[in-house]
């Protein structure tokens, strides 16, 4: 194994991750750290140009209100989360990234983002919530912005950050090391801010061939942020909030344009809409399921329901919805005009950001005016958007916040100097990409002022980063040490190569803990076979082996992901009901609970000793634009 | 295959440390072959099909091949990206084609100025103003008509 040079960098501020949130953070920071004498320091695992979730592009924004317009409050937007998550939120960040999202909305448009426009030069809006724009080059455009506030002197890619290190309860900074040289990093900061993406392949997915990669959300998210988090000592929050959207069938292309642009229906295989007639189930999840917009998982429910009573494939009904606008369009001239715009807008959808899709139809010679698509429920995911919900409990501002969920510093976590956001930041979903980058800023300005009041560097132990250097390297040397034994560097008694750690992993998730092949479904005994089978894993993790930094990579990636899954085990064990039926079913507990689970889940690792704690703590319901 | 290299069109960036596709890949895929001094897909499985390293190669010697497990053979889709938008050719399994164009960017490339213009209206780290605010806002920053 070759000497790896240890690179020490000391910084006031170090942003982990390059997605929207850290792109957030970095323009923030920069212009505060400043004006205040300041050093900010940013380490992306990727190339900051396309890294994150937002790499491809994106056909629309999913967060803007309309506050200059008066269109909507950021009161209407805490309600609508409200709903769609059955009541789990927390209302302060919620409302906090709502008052914001729009000077980052703004911001991107001054950049350079194209945002479609109506006849009256207003943003075109796909939703109520959501606009469209031209994204092929969204996550550059924001990238440059990030760029151009901090200097490349300050941003470190290609470094693979591991692992917290502490200073006692506080945090210290991070270390990881190089895909690119034998180099290991520590980097010494006063405060650190985690926007490390969130978690993808934790279970096994639908396609295990060559479409294995092919994941609703990118494969490269495997579940940094709440590894990093854990490992800190802090509190987790929503860790059982997993996040399954419908998309088109196998290549996950976006549904949104269809369903609210197109105005689209969703139908079962005998053109029934499964929303009317499965109406009736809704009753059982009431609040929730009375109210609109009807939350996202309970639509997956109505439609599995239709799966399972043999009534399927679903189909998105695109040649129904692309005929009532061609036939509202006028005579046969405009409707050809109209025939073609709608064309380009629908394949634009796909192509500004999930090009597989493009091809899956191309390769099925589907044309949307002539024949429906199937969409489906994908596998589970770990998010702090959407619907998802999982992420650090954190802090909210001061000026919204009640003194359960203020803590001193907006977006702090449990441990002194600890910020998150985007998919890092538990409990405040639907923040999407726009929400993210604000609340990248919020969390940035929040670390900062912390920084300012707690001025002392903190202490770190020499031994104690070697001996992380020793760990991190390990799979490299173990490899080096068994590599002759057998005949094929993959099958080895002494080691385990990353790839079938995964799909261990996978198989664990899948089968136990409600994936795709039981249709969600778990309960108590599953779960806690699943946690002995996880142990076993865990224990395996120290013989990773790797013959190259890129499986390194690997590695590491994979035991971020078991960390995940195993927070995520816990806390399904630890909710003892059914909340949202469409992302898993306690079978054993079939029931919603709003006497005894209408509270927030947490759970914390304590690194003194190695034990899970569950905690429930309070919904504290005080925003409202309806009281 | 996800995306593939085409060997006759890969000149491995001229022998450089690294190629465009290895410094984009937002997975870490594609890697340059010092013997042959071409890049490859090292784990074509783990892909995304994001298409960046398609959209990068100086050399256009990147393609999708669509994942086999699902994708029925003979479709293509083929980007050409320049500084302010993007041509598609679309290829059907039965050979039909279709052509678009999308704008992507609206300034010069470089040329996002962070704050975008807008001028910061408080000096107080604690404060809820961040920085381009009110300005970039439109109004003033907004508290919470309830609190308990």
């Amino acid at each position: 194994m070759p000497p790896f040079e240890t690179v020490e960098v000391t910084t006031d501020l170090l942003i982990l991750g390059g997605g929207m949130a850290a792109c957030g953070a970095a323009v923030e920071a920069a212009y505060w750290a400043k004006k205040k004498g300041l050093k900010v320091t940013l380490v992306d695992k990727a190339a900051l140009d396309r890294s994150g979730a937002v790499a491809m592009g994106l056909s629309a924004i999913n967060q803007y209100i309309g506050l200059a317009e008066g269109a909507n409050t950021p009161e209407q937007y805490v309600d609508y989360v409200r709903q769609d998550l059955m009541g789990i939120t927390r209302e302060d960040l919620v409302y906090d990234i709502a008052r914001h999202v729009d000077s980052t909305v703004h911001l991107f448009e001054k950049w350079g983002l194209p945002i479609w426009k109506d006849d009256q030069g207003k943003y075109l809006h796909e939703g109520r919530w959501q606009i469209m724009i031209h994204g092929e080059s969204y996550k550059t455009i924001v990238a440059e912005a990030a760029k151009n506030a901090l200097g490349m002197d300050n941003i470190f890619e290609r470094v693979f950050i591991v692992e917290p290190i502490m200073d006692g309860a506080r945090i210290a900074g991070a270390v990881g090391f190089s895909t690119r040289e034998n180099k290991f990093y520590a980097f010494k900061a006063q405060a650190v801010l985690v926007a490390l993406g969130g978690a993808v392949h934790v279970f096994r997915p639908r396609s295990v061939g060559e479409g294995l990669g092919r994941a609703w959300y990118p494969p490269w998210n495997t579940g940094s942020s709440a590894y990093f988090t854990i490992k800190a000592g802090a509190e987790m929050t929503c860790q059982e909030v997993r996040f399954i959207p419908v998309r088109f069938k196998d290549a996950y292309g976006p549904v949104g344009a269809w369903f609210l642009l197109f105005q689209s229906q969703a139908t079962n295989a005998l053109g029934e809409n499964y929303m009317e007639t499965n109406a009736e189930e809704l009753k059982k999840w009431a609040p929730y399921g009375l109210a609109k917009p009807i939350p996202a998982n309970l639509r997956n429910w109505l439609g599995m329901m239709d799966m399972k009573a043999g009534k399927g494939p679903i189909y998105m009904r695109t040649e129904e919805a692309i005929q009532r606008i061609i036939s509202a369009a006028g005579d046969e001239k405009a409707a050809k005009r109209k025939m073609k715009g709608v064309e380009s807008e629908a394949w634009e959808d796909f192509l500004d950001m999930t090009i597989s899709q493009a091809i899956l139809w191309a390769s099925q010679n589907i044309q949307p005016e002539e024949k429906g698509s199937e969409i489906m429920a994908c596998e589970p995911y770990f998010i702090g958007s959407h619907s998802g919900a999982s992420g650090a409990w954190l802090s909210g501002p001061e000026d919204v916040s009640p003194a359960e969920y203020f803590w001193g510093y907006n977006r702090m976590a449990t441990v002194r100097g600890l910020f998150c956001a985007g998919d890092a930041s538990g409990a405040s979903s639907h923040k999407f990409s726009s929400g993210s980058h604000a609340e990248g800023r919020i969390a940035a300005k929040g670390a900062l002022a912390y920084i300012l009041d707690n001025r002392e560097q903190p202490r770190v132990n020499p031994q104690a980063v070697e001996a992380l250097k020793e760990k991190i390297l390990r799979p490299l040397a173990l490899f080096e040490e068994h590599r002759g034994l057998s005949d094929n560097p993959d099958i080895n008694p002494h080691y385990t190569k990353p790839k079938m750690f995964m799909f261990r992993l996978q198989k664990i998730m899948d089968e136990y803990a409600g994936g795709v092949s039981t249709n969600f479904t778990t309960s108590k005994t599953f779960l806690e076979r699943g946690l002995e089978l996880l142990t076993f894993l865990k224990e395996d993790a120290e013989k990773l082996a790797a013959q190259d930094p890129h499986e390194l990579l690997r590695c590491w990636e994979n035991v971020h992901r078991l960390w995940q899954a195993e927070a995520h085990v816990r806390a399904i064990l630890f909710r003892e009901e059914t909340r949202w039926p469409g992302y898993y079913f306690r079978a054993d507990c079939p029931d919603m609970d709003e006497k005894n689970w209408l509270a927030f889940a947490n759970c914390r690792w304590d690194p003194q000793n190695g034990q899970w704690e569950m905690t429930k703590r309070p919904i504290l319901h005080f925003i409202s634009a309806t009281k | 295959m996800p995306s593939y290299v085409m060997m006759e069109k890969c000149d491995g960036c001229k022998g450089k440390d690294k190629t465009a596709c290895q410094y984009i890949c937002p997975n870490d895929l594609l890697v340059l072959n010092p013997e042959t001094m071409k890049a490859y897909n090292r784990e074509p499985e783990m892909c995304w099909e994001c298409y960046n390293c398609v959209k990068i190669c100086p050399q256009q010697a990147m393609d999708v091949r669509g994942y086999a497990d699902f994708v029925p053979l003979g479709a293509s889709v083929v980007p050409l990206r320049s500084s302010d938008s993007i041509l598609w050719t679309v290829k059907f399994r039965n050979g039909m084609l279709k052509r678009f164009k999308f704008p992507t960017r609206t300034t010069p490339e470089g040329t996002a100025i962070p704050d975008g213009g807008w001028e910061t209206g408080s000096d107080d780290l604690k404060s809820p103003v961040l920085f381009s605010e009110p300005g970039s806002l439109g109004v003033e920053v907004p508290t919470p008509s309830k609190k308990s």
